[in-house]
């Protein structure tokens, strides 16, 4: 689904100036890093622990969706959730391919996510408590998460620029099918646009702040502009995300949950109210409502699944035993 | 009416089955797994809604497939026993769908060959091809645990002596799959017998398993006597659509 504003990044590194140098020339000149090109540690680094955090972001974003699949209320509904949260695997599957070749494997990636380690998009630490829910995540989070990722198309590090380009695609097929979701409930029943009316309130503030604290309060985003990492700054995509979704909600004549959002005839954009950062902090430092019962989760499916991948590894082990001794 | 219940049946199997394997979804062993059984998922699912589809014109009544899925009760479904049976672990959700597939292959395979009914024709196209793939997947992951590690096998072992009871009732025709049979529309299901036997050996001879004696088969569930866990499958899938009678999603 997404990765959010990076946090607590550490760009720090140790190579001679000369080196740096015509590293930043490279970038400046806008030429894609490459596995085996050589890089500063901390650039390393950073793009390990953000590409990191996308992977499980997409791996954690299949548990509140994958919540409501049985109880889609349609076959058609059914079916277009499993594809999404289907095509969310496949998008950390490419990530942590693309990080792998950043020399961390998958497997120690999963356990630092396990262990508390690693970090993963806050907002799927919120709870999917409505059918509407589905809609509003594919509408808000998806449309977050293209906001954040197409300027990670263009992103220095070729192999995750060109994991982008394929995982954008398929966002924004999940954001106009979220956004077809909840229309369908705004044009439904009181009850149906009752229910999209009400996870809209739930979800609005938390998909804002998935785009970062505020320029002036977010410390790592200079060395990563610098880097060609991040193209836009935390506030600059927020901005053009609120512009973007703000007509879409009076389309559907359902009220966004900011009393103070307003049009701003000077910026030519919305001005909004005051983010809740307390929030915000609260559930990046894991408690948030379903942090506990995400990684519970995660780690579940992974430890009763341990016999089987021990057992595919043995009879790898077995067959290649066998074709020896036939040879 | 006969056909209209037969092609019924053949879509609550799939509906069940797609619906049991979805419970899965990002609960699997792997990340890879975590894709594939969507994708299988997706398959029965979509052959459920063609069949769903077909049976309401059949039936004309101006039911839609969601009416069909979501407004029927435990008593009125008319799927096979072995599709509703829970997921365990992995080794019996991987066991059911080899069971199933090895049987819908040739089925669909019989289909092509004979039916009269153009939508059914279409179906075993598309399905015929889909179940290869899930004989293929489903048999290779029991192959690895029958011929895994000691605890692999044991579980494997223990699929096998849960679910095997089951299979008997895919080689029974209810009176309306007769009914259909004799009309042209579907093939007759015990002549699958020999290609079931046959794929299941082949996987059971590497999986290092054995075909258990079966002498009282598990059956009933063409005539809507379940199990205890289809009532629950069916509470959660139906639980939105029966809250908003006459919305539309
Ligand atoms: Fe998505
Ligand atoms: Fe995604
Ligand atoms: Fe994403």
């Amino acid at each position: 689904m997404y990765s959010q504003g990076l946090i607590g990044a550490d760009g720090s590194t140790t190579e001679t100036p000369e080196f740096l140098d015509t590293f930043q020339k490279r970038i400046d000149a806008e030429q894609k890093i490459e596995p085996t090109d050589a890089m500063p540690e901390g650039y390393r680094r950073t793009l390990v622990r953000q590409i990191g955090q996308h992977a499980h972001s997409e791996i954690v974003g299949m548990l509140p969706e994958g919540n409501w699949i049985t109880r889609a209320p349609s076959l058609r509904r059914k079916a277009a959730l499993l594809a999404k949260v289907q095509d969310e695997g496949g998008h950390g599957l490419y990530l942590y391919s693309a990080a792998e070749t950043l020399g961390v494997s998958r497997e120690q990636m999963t356990e630092e996510l396990h262990s508390g380690k690693a970090k993963y998009s806050s907002i799927f630490n919120y709870p999917t408590l409505t059918w509407a829910d589905i809609g509003i995540i594919g509408w808000l989070v998806d449309g977050a998460a293209i906001m954040n990722q197409i300027p990670l198309c263009r992103c220095s590090f070729g192999p995750y620029a060109r994991a982008m380009i394929r995982v954008c695609k398929e966002e924004s097929f999940h954001q106009r099918q979220g956004y077809e979701i909840v229309m369908t409930l705004a044009q439904g029943t009181p009850e149906q646009k009752a229910m999209a009316q009400d996870a809209l309130n739930r979800w609005w503030w938390p998909s804002i702040m998935m785009f970062g604290p505020h320029d002036a309060d977010s410390q790592h985003s200079d060395q990563s502009m610098a880097w060609k990492i991040k193209r836009f700054t935390n506030d600059e995509l927020r901005q053009k995300f609120i512009d973007a979704t703000v007509p879409q909600a009076e389309y559907l004549d359902l009220t966004i949950p900011d009393p103070d959002l307003k049009w701003n005839e000077a910026k030519q954009g919305y001005d909004h109210g005051p983010i809740d950062w307390d929030e915000f902090w609260r559930v990046v430092k894991g408690h948030g409502p379903m942090a506990r019962d995400r990684i519970k989760d995660r780690k579940a499916a992974w430890d009763n699944g341990a016999w089987v991948r021990e057992a595919a590894l043995t009879h790898a082990e077995k067959r290649r035993a066998r074709k020896m001794a036939a040879e | 009416m006969a056909v209209f219940e037969a092609i019924l049946e053949l879509a609550d199997d799939h509906l069940v089955l797609g619906h049991r394997i979805s419970e899965w979804c990002g609960h699997a062993p792997m990340l890879e797994e975590d894709l594939a059984m969507p994708n299988m998922a997706l398959d029965l699912i979509g052959t459920a809604r063609t069949l769903y589809d077909r049976a309401a014109m059949l039936e004309g009544k101006g039911r839609s497939e969601d009416d069909m899925a979501y407004l029927r009760g435990e008593r009125e479904y008319r799927n096979c026993l072995l599709v509703e049976r829970p997921n365990e672990d992995f080794a019996h959700t991987m066991l059911r769908s080899l069971y199933f597939a090895a049987f819908m292959r040739p089925f669909w395979l019989a289909t092509l060959e004979m039916t009269t009914d153009e939508t059914v024709r279409g179906v075993a196209g598309k399905a015929e091809k889909e179940m290869a793939y899930h004989i293929r997947h489903a048999g290779e992951w029991v192959i690895r645990l029958g011929d895994g590690t000691e605890e692999s096998a044991r579980r494997m072992r223990d699929a096998v002596a849960a679910l095997h009871i089951y299979t008997g009732e895919l080689f029974e025709s209810s009176p309306a799959a007769t009914e259909a049979e004799a009309e042209g529309v579907l093939p007759v299901r015990a002549d699958m017998r020999a290609a079931w036997e046959d794929v299941i050996g082949q996987v059971f001879a590497e999986a290092l398993l054995e075909a258990p004696e079966v002498p009282y088969p598990q059956t009933g569930g063409r005539k809507g006597l379940h199990g205890e866990g289809l009532g629950h499958l069916l509470a959660e899938m139906q639980s939105v659509y029966r809250a908003h009678p006459g919305a539309t999603w």
